[in-house]
């Protein structure tokens, strides 16, 4: 996979004139229900970060975008009606059913624990230091199904760069906002609210992980964590902890949810491998939405050249 | 007679409330209306409708004990065919769709996933019942045919199980079908020991 400033590829460099003609037709066909079919080879193959933001919107067809090993990225319509967030219900269409009252503007994030450079930000004030970009990742759920995304966002790393933490922040925690009114999830106890999560420093420092302000180049949707959730593309899906309105620095591993609901099934790592099977089903293969035969699962969901050394030594049977 | 009406009718929607969901499925199926994940969606209303079918045909004896119409005994083996056809679509939805009939992967998931487990014992329970429905086996195996049928017990036991132990930490349904079953179970014990102990059963 190549890890690229943004200002390294022009989309117009990287998308062939051939295909950028023929893509006409294929809209067409997108529209008509045939995605993810007829797409012609192309070299966007390989190539995983698009467009910087400031790129004309029309030069960037995210339909035709692939992952850095040529797969089909899903639908819009994938991405924002099937997904897990229960603040908005634990149903894979609620969020997109319950959220429409959810108003992710005005917000603010704070930025606090051991760093030399804490703050409390208007989410705007937030972003503007950050140079967004676009980044075809594949998603796997724990629950052993999978998907494409195109997600807009820009590199953690730079955020933790900026705070500064000190010699004491061993793991940054995440939370989301608490607001049962907008959150129709969270007036049942079926999660300990807020949800958390967290990362190891040089887990938050990984050029993968992201934080994501929106996908298909516009604006995150409100159910799939608007206007800010995280992304590390080789954990399960829970690791990306969604309408974050915290980020702490902290020197011990933190509670995640998750790992606090069932600490048998769920840990605070969470890397997808398929060697380690949930206690009550296979994590060796995953459905591919979109796809009809069930893939392979891919150790750290194909990330290993990336992410593998931060593991080197660790039992990853027991730190699940 | 009123009851006999009332039964009449209750067996009319009893066939249209089973067909729906089918007919909700097959629908979808063609219009596009499954979601995402059409596998998944085809499975989980297959085995909800098992489930609360099996549920209602536990309800059959209570309700006539209750009412004393004796009629509503005939909507027992209708709701329980009905229970077994879904629990075979739910089988196959997962051994062909879900699986596509790799039957190393339908093995390791019997044996080494507990739901799996439990779940596919009680799809294995129902198929003698199923076959025992008719008015021929009734009468074969007289007291017998009770005592086997006392099997939907232990299948709908089993599936209230699989239920809870697939969901991830929802598991307020799974709990509204166990308590169901619960009562439901419970409304027989007067009856059971008043027959006396050690006596099996009557379904």
């Amino acid at each position: 996979m190549l890890i690229r400033r943004p200002a390294d590829i022009r989309s117009s460099e990287i998308t062939p004139e051939q295909t950028y003609v023929n893509r006409r037709a294929f809209i067409g066909q997108a529209a008509a229900g045939a995605a993810g079919l007829a797409m012609a080879p192309s070299a966007l193959a390989a190539v995983e970060r698009m467009a910087e933001a400031a790129a004309p919107p029309q030069q960037v067809k995210y339909a035709d975008l692939k992952s850095e090993v040529g797969e089909n990225v899903n639908s819009f319509e994938e991405i924002t009606t099937y997904n897990n967030f229960y603040e908005f219900g634990t149903g894979k269409s609620d969020p997109s059913r319950n959220s429409g009252g959810f108003r992710p503007r005005p917000w603010t994030v704070a930025v606090e624990g051991h760093c030399a450079k804490p703050g409390n930000y208007q989410l705007e004030d937030f972003l503007a230091p950050q140079k967004l970009e676009d980044r075809v990742y594949r998603m796997r759920c724990v629950e052993a199904w999978s998907m494409v995304v195109p997600w807009r966002g820009f590199p953690l790393a730079d955020l933790v760069k900026q705070a500064a933490p000190t010699g004491n922040a061993k793991f940054v925690e995440f939370t989301t906002l608490v607001r049962p009114a907008e959150m129709p999830g969270q007036k049942t106890r079926v999660l300990d609210w807020p949800y958390i999560e967290g990362l190891r420093l040089d887990e938050a420092l990984n050029p993968l992980t992201l934080l994501v302000t929106g996908v298909y180049g516009t604006d995150l949707p409100n159910q799939n964590g608007a206007p800010l959730r995280l992304i590390t593309p080789w954990k399960y899906g829970f690791k990306g902890i969604k309408s974050i309105v915290k980020i702490r620095f902290v020197d011990e591993m933190p509670k995640n949810t998750w790992w606090v609901t069932n600490p048998r099934e769920y840990g605070f790592y969470a890397n997808v491998n398929p060697e380690v099977d949930h206690p009550r089903w296979s994590q060796g293969r995953e459905r591919r939405i979109g796809e009809f035969r069930r893939r392979e699962t891919l150790m750290f969901n194909g990330y290993a050249e990336q992410v593998a050394h931060m593991y080197a030594g660790m039992d990853l049977t027991r730190w699940i | 007679m009123r009851a006999t009406r009332v039964v009449l009718g209750l067996k009319l929607i009893l066939w249209l409330g089973a067909l729906a969901p089918a007919g909700w499925m097959v629908a979808g199926f063609f219009l596009d209306w499954l979601g995402v994940n059409p596998i998944e969606k085809v499975t989980h209303v297959s085995g909800m409708t098992t489930l609360v079918l099996l549920l209602l045909t536990l309800a059959v004896t209570p309700a006539r004990r209750l009412t004393g119409w004796n009629a509503l005994i005939q909507l027992r083996r209708p709701l329980g065919l009905f229970a077994f056809f879904y629990a075979f679509v739910h089988f196959s939805v997962w051994m062909v769709l879900d699986l596509g009939f790799e039957l190393r992967w339908v093995a390791e998931d019997i044996s080494e996933r507990p739901y799996i487990t439990v779940g596919f014992t009680a799809f294995l329970l129902m198929i003698p019942l199923a076959v025992t429905s008719t008015k021929g086996w009734i009468r074969r195996l007289k007291k017998k045919w009770t005592r086997l049928h006392a099997l939907v017990y232990v299948t709908a036991a089993l599936g209230c199980i699989h239920f809870y132990w697939l969901v991830k930490s929802d598991v307020r349904l799974p709990l509204v079908l166990a308590g169901a079953y619960a009562v439901l179970m419970g409304s027989r014990v007067p009856h059971w020991v008043r027959r006396g102990r050690g006596a099996l059963p009557r379904a």
